[in-house]
């Protein structure tokens, strides 16, 4: 099939021929989540991933902490002194306040770090664009961990199991139409599922629909095909920096300097090749 | 399958084949295990789909019950719903690993006064020690009359309570029996 | 659901999830809806996405603050004087809507020329009892002629010697009108005028002294209300137990009923008053009752001092007028199908085989009665007491009185374990080895596991089907109870005591299936539903006859199987229908989805606009027709009057949506059937820091109070001692557990997500009483210490209240000592005190105290 505009990956479509379906993706509109955390336990429900620890953190409702091995998705919670929506008042008793939520999630990046560094062959980019770590390859070498640039993908401690887990985008559903457990199970919406290049549009149209319903800060995080990663397959519509949230601001795919670094370091051996050759013949006089 | 056959298949499902056909860097279809490749959603298959409702809220969502081989393999949203358009929150959401919990109890225990443990006890020999102790209960305790001489006809001494969590035909089976037995005390969560 | 029962007729949400998004303006206040009914919520998010307010009025600030369009703060128990707030500008800046409230409300009725209002004696109504804490409603009623109420007091039978012999006989309607009435609403005794009188001093200044809530922000909610109400746009309130667990939790909802029939929102698309009920099928268990007071239906449970006969209970608890005239055949055929050929017209069929009540026979006089031996045995099923009944820790000690105990659940909960797992016995105050309760836990189905109906929060009932079999010991409670009948009743068999008779001569056969022998919940379901001579399954409860040729278990479900379908079970994809949905499950009243709908045509039965059409009187075809089933006879003309003599339905004018009720009209004052009063009045709660501002009279005087060891009152504002519990506590839900735990905190995936127990609390509270984020804090009433994790928060503010500042502490009430996740329960804080309508326990607005540390180890009080 023919690449659709801007969603075009390393591997997909091109690999996978007549078998390629539309690029697929998250789309997850902050601004809906009602911080249930139906999402979370969809999820886990769906993958059968482990339940990893009964800890209070004391930080608002998130008990769960981040991403992991064993947390495909996580709702963050912040709670800030600053009024919902630009224009409402600070309150006659100072009590401009609002409380975000946000169902954080793989990126499913479109320049995958993580696809890049994989030395077993265990990371691949789906027929759906989505990308996939096969538990039957993993070997749990580790070295995805350090590539990724939002801290996603984890070893899975539990049993000592030591592969590497993260979310799927429920390959086992999404290629056969359904969708995925936790899209299916948000009470609002807030996370969207469809093909990528139609939830970016959707996507900004209700960033100018929230915008003029005067919500404070609002963005698209990972929308940009033009950004470091090259636009997320899975991305967001915050209403705040991304740091706020957790996320880095100006994600880069780790491996996106390793042609340059190749480059210098061959332009390196080579000029070194060069000065030993002019050493020994040089020194022949 | 002939040995030259077996080979060939070996062969061709060598994945640095496939990066010829277009997969260069091995990222894609090339890399793909058998697994991936035959990947199917559990639920492909069922046995049988069952429809439910969710049992925590009063919201009421529709549920999709999975059944295979007599278990319950997974639970979620009924987009059928006009109600709830096949969401759930993270209770019904846990429905199956509510049903399915570590800590279910599947056998009767039985704790006789004053004792530290729990014991075995049948089902059928409960159930009977049970009726015994509803009659025993209401011999020792019914009024026929009050001191006027107005009709009573009730006992005070047993008293039920559950029913937001029951079924309609539960709860109407309870308030039959209790009624015609003549326990006013029949209540539940709605007060609470 | 007296509250909404006297106001409109029936005890139920007056609309569905679905309709709020046709709402303009949504008011959730004693509700958090998008933590307890997330799912629900999405119908919020439709209506705010297509522009409507969503204003959220609570203590907390919570996740449904955080996605509402306006979040307003309010002191927890104060909200009568919030809505009152709201009546009083309604009425002072003229917004009501008059032509609804002149012909739909009984604004225009004169009352008894004996009525005194609070204003006039200073906090009490005219009618009060000392001796017996209550009040004599003769003074409340219309003047000329008395009625009875179509709920409330009617089912509640206590003390119903004097009161219920005003209902029923006395004048009737005149040609469908009260005998008088002013629609110019001027004359001083017309409800109208009483409400002015009544709400005079809630003003806006009064509303930011006793809530907290700044005077402008209050205005800011009464105008969008006001604004957002009328014949082009709708409101809607959702409440929850945040209204409903108060000492005059059934005045805040007569509040919110009186506001919105002021508003003219009732019977409207976008429009109605939504009660969000908490479990699966809470709304089932009170209409098919687990209830002490009533029977199926609503009607009561017969009283020894006024009800000797079938005719007299049925003369003291039917009306002339409305639906309820005919209650002699809703009694008569459920009798017909409790006791079959036994019950015959020359027996009262069998109605002296029911027990008398004598008074509150609810759960907390029973646990009083435990507490003291009276009660033998107990049986609790799919209920966890010993974390979710207030004074909790009274309920554990009760239990350990009983001679015996049955529980029946999924996991083995606190109240199966109390015997030797709990702070009880681990503070040594009981010891195992002297609890001489004998325990059967008997392991219970899943929903998974069982055929049967569950009646959801918007009166629709939704079938659930079997997947698979239970296994082990596991059997559903209509195998229990079927079979446990059974035996009773062989072991009784050929005995000749009287007392023996009701339960040898019971209806006692279902079929049965498998192995278990598990009865067949359909067929329940058909008893319910009811059959006529023939044995067909009857369609509609208007075919119910009291001479005793129908049967029918309940009949308000009747036409739940109409046509010899299971009609609750019908699936009909949304995708295939309208947005109402009628062919998705079936609700009551006759799938009547929003109720009183009538009142969304005008006098003349024409839609009050385009835009909030749903039903409309066809001068064509000579019926009412629109979106949903007509909550109306079919072809009564808009125009018609009574004649002379009319009865029952009959008597109810064409233009009186509300038919349940005796004089068609949505009641603005309730003359009967709330038992503490006509109109809601602000009282402080049972436990507060503070006095009255309004009258000497404190808290509602008909509150029900159990002063006794291990229940004690603390100090309020003035006494001495009232320091030592100076801040407010409420107690609520989160969206990861449910009610008392059993069905979370048994869960894994639900336990990782709040693990723990805590306290929420503001950074200023944190800072005058020592607490750490992450720490621990002890919270401490006459009654017990709890130990809870302290999360800090701004979400939690102090309230500047009667010139002072008042801290509250957040309590989720989730926790108890076993399962995965465990902690302490804020239910052993509270005292038991009660609403006297409905014996609800006040657990929403108390005092306490709170310091760092964990608790002691010891025995406390």
């Amino acid at each position: 099939m023919s690449a659709q505009p801007n969603v075009a990956t390393e591997a997909w479509p091109q690999s996978y021929g007549d078998e390629a379906q539309p690029r697929m993706g998250f789309f997850t509109d902050t601004s809906v989540c009602i911080g249930c955390k139906a999402c979370e336990v969809a999820c886990k429900e769906w993958n059968q991933v482990p339940e990893d620890g009964l800890l209070f953190t004391a930080q608002s409702y998130d008990n769960t902490g981040g991403l992991g091995a064993d947390t495909w998705r996580h709702v963050a919670f912040i709670e800030q002194d600053r009024p919902l929506r630009v224009g409402d008042g600070d309150g006659e008793d100072g009590d401009a306040f609002r409380w975000l939520m946000s169902s954080d999630v793989c990126k499913h990046c479109t320049h995958s770090a993580c696809l890049d560094v994989c030395p077993t062959g265990a990371i691949i980019r789906t027929e759906l664009g989505t990308v996939v770590v096969q538990e039957d390859v993993c070997n749990g070498c580790g070295y995805c961990v350090p590539a990724c640039p939002f801290g996603v993908l984890d070893k899975r401690e539990i049993e000592d199991d030591g592969r590497v887990w993260k979310c799927t985008l429920c390959y086992d559903r999404t290629r056969e139409g359904i969708t995925p457990a936790c899209a299916q199970a948000c009470p609002t919406e807030s996370i969207q599922y469809g093909p990528l290049d139609e939830l970016r549009e959707r996507a900004g149209a209700r960033l100018d629909k929230v915008v003029a319903d005067g919500f404070a800060g609002a963005r698209l995080y990972g929308e940009d095909p033009n950004d470091g990663v090259g636009g997320f397959g899975a991305f967001f519509l915050l209403l705040d920096e991304p740091e706020v949230y957790g996320l880095p601001p100006h994600p880069v795919d780790t491996t996106h300097d390793l042609p340059e670094m190749w480059r210098s370091a061959a332009v390196a051996a080579g000029a070194l090749a060069v000065g030993v050759a002019a050493c020994l013949l040089g020194g022949r006089r | 399958m002939t040995i030259g056959r077996s080979v060939r298949e070996l062969i061709s499902a060598w994945p640095v084949l496939h990066q010829r056909d277009g997969d260069r860097g091995a990222l894609g279809s090339a890399a793909r295990s058998e697994r991936s490749r035959t990947l199917r959603p559990r639920t492909a298959e069922p046995d049988r789909v069952v429809r439910s409702v969710c049992p925590y809220c009063a919201v009421g969502c529709g549920q999709r019950v999975y059944v295979q081989e007599g278990k319950v393999t997974q639970i979620e949203g009924d987009p059928d719903s006009p109600i709830s358009r096949g969401r759930l929150c993270p209770k019904g959401a846990a429905s199956r690993g509510y049903v399915t919990s570590p800590l279910r109890e599947y056998r009767v225990k039985y704790r006789r006064p004053f004792g530290t443990d729990w014991e075995e006890l049948a089902l059928d020999q409960a159930m009977d020690m049970i009726a015994d102790r509803i009659i025993a209960a209401r011999k020792d305790t019914w009024e026929d009359k009050d001191s006027e001489g107005r009709t009573l006809h009730r006992s005070m001494g047993v008293a039920n309570l559950g029913g937001a969590t029951l079924d309609n035909e539960e709860n109407y089976t309870i308030k039959k029996l209790m009624t015609a037995l003549g326990f006013p005390q029949v209540e539940n969560q709605a007060r609470i | 659901m007296p509250g909404l029962g006297t106001s409109f007729g029936r005890g139920g949400a007056t609309t569905f999830q679905q309709d709020l998004q046709n709402s303009d303006c949504i008011v959730i206040m004693g509700s958090n809806m998008a933590e307890c009914h997330p799912v629900g919520y999405q119908w919020v998010m439709e209506a705010r996405e297509r522009g409507a307010r969503v204003i959220h009025i609570d203590p907390r600030y919570t996740r449904t603050s955080a996605t509402a369009t306006d979040y307003v703060r309010i002191r927890a128990g104060s909200d009568i004087a919030f809505l009152g707030g709201i009546i009083n500008y309604i009425l002072e800046n003229g917004r009501e809507f008059r032509d609804y409230v002149v012909h739909y409300t009984n604004a225009p009725v004169i009352v008894d020329e004996g009525f005194q209002d609070t204003e006039e004696l200073d906090g009490f109504f005219s009618g009060w009892q000392d001796a017996k804490s209550n009040y004599d409603n003769t003074t409340w009623q219309y003047a000329g002629m008395s009625v009875q109420g179509s709920a409330g007091q009617r089912e509640m039978g206590a003390n119903q010697g004097e009161a219920a012999g005003h209902g029923g006989h006395g004048a009737s309607l005149n040609h469908g009108e009260p005998p008088e009435e002013d629609p110019t609403l001027e004359h001083p005794r017309c409800v109208f005028q009483l409400l002015r009188r009544h709400y005079a001093r809630y003003t806006p200044e009064f509303v930011e002294q006793i809530c907290g809530v700044p005077r402008d922000r209050f205005r800011m909610v009464a105008k969008a209300l006001c604004d957002n109400s009328g014949r082009e746009r709708t409101s809607a309130f959702c409440y929850a137990v945040g209204w409903t667990q108060h000492t005059v939790g059934v005045q805040y909802i007569r509040a919110a009923a009186i506001v919105q029939l002021l508003l003219g929102n009732i019977g409207r698309p976008g429009g109605g008053i939504l009660a969000l009920r908490g479990h699966a099928s809470i709304q089932g268990s009170t209409d098919i009752p687990t209830l002490y007071n009533i029977l199926p239906g609503y009607i009561p449970m017969p009283h020894a001092h006024a009800h000797d006969d079938l005719g007299q209970f049925i003369e003291m608890n039917s009306a002339a007028s409305g639906f309820w005239r005919n209650m002699g055949a809703y009694t008569v055929s459920m009798l017909k199908a409790w006791w079959g050929a036994h019950a015959t017209a020359e027996n009262d069929f069998c109605f002296d085989y029911l027990p008398r009540i004598t008074g509150d026979h609810s759960i907390y006089q029973t646990v009083l009665a435990m507490l003291d031996g009276a009660v033998k045995g107990m049986i609790v099923v799919g209920e966890n007491p010993a974390v979710g009944s207030a004074n909790s820790g009274l309920h554990r000690k009760a239990m350990a009185k009983l001679d015996w105990l049955v529980v029946r659940d999924l996991v083995e909960i606190e109240t199966a374990a109390f015997w030797y797992d709990s702070p009880e016995v681990r503070r040594g105050e009981l010891r195992t080895e002297d609890i001489g309760t004998e325990v059967f836990f008997l392991p219970a189905s899943a929903h998974t596991e069982k055929d049967g109906s569950f009646t959801n929060t918007q009166r629709l009932l939704q079938w659930h089907h079997r997947a698979v079999e239970p296994e082990g010991d596991c059997r559903s409670e209509l195998w229990f109870y079927y079979h446990l009948g059974r035996i009773i009743r062989e072991k009784l068999e050929g005995s000749e005591d009287e007392r023996d008779r009701p339960v040898l001569e019971l209806q006692w056969h279902y079929p049965t299936s498998g192995e278990a022998e598990e009865p067949s919940a359909d067929a329940v379901l058909r008893e319910i539903n009811g059959t006529g001579p023939d044995g067909g399954a009857l369609s509609a409860y208007l075919e119910l006859k009291d001479d005793g040729s129908t049967a029918c278990g309940c009949w308000i479900y009747c036409g739940c199987y109409a046509d010899e379908v299971n009609q609750p079970a019908r699936r009909k994809p949304a995708s295939e229908q309208t947005w109402v949905a009628p062919e998705w499950g079936w609700a009551w009243p006759a799938n009547r989805r929003i109720i009183y709908n009538r009142a969304s045509a005008d006098p003349d039965g024409k839609p009050w606009s385009e835009r909030k059409r749903y039903v409309w009187w066809d001068e064509k075809e000579g019926q009412w027709t629109g979106e949903d089933v007509p909550d109306f006879q079919p072809d009564k003309r808009p125009d018609y009057v009574p004649p002379d003599g009319a009865r029952a339905q009959d008597a109810i004018k064409g233009n009186h949506p509300f038919i349940m009720q005796a004089d068609g009209r949505g009641w603005l004052f309730v003359p009967s059937g709330i038992v503490d009063g006509p109109l809601p009045t602000h009282y402080e709660p049972h436990e507060s820091p503070f006095t009255n501002r309004l009258y000497d009279q404190r808290g509602n005087p008909a509150r029900q109070i159990f002063e006794r060891p291990g229940n004690h009152t603390q100090p309020t504002d003035g006494e001495p001692g009232s320091d030592r519990f100076p801040f407010v506590m409420t107690s609520y839900r989160l969206t990861e557990h449910h009610t008392a735990g059993g069905m979370s905190r048994f869960v894994p995936y639900l336990s990782e997500l709040q693990p723990e127990m805590f306290c929420e609390v503001s950074p200023e509270l944190a800072a005058e009483r020592s607490l750490v984020n992450g720490g621990w804090a002890t919270v401490a009433t006459e009654r017990a210490a709890i130990e809870a994790r302290v999360l800090v928060t701004d979400r939690m503010r102090p309230l500047r209240v009667d010139g002072r500042l008042v801290h509250q502490v957040g309590l989720p009430y989730h926790w108890g000592s076993r399962g995965l996740a465990r902690g302490g329960s804020a239910n052993d804080l509270f005292p038991i005190v009660l609403d006297p309508n409905v014996h609800i326990q006040e657990v929403k607005a108390a005092t306490c105290d709170i310091r760092p540390g964990r608790s002691p180890r010891g025995a406390v009080s």
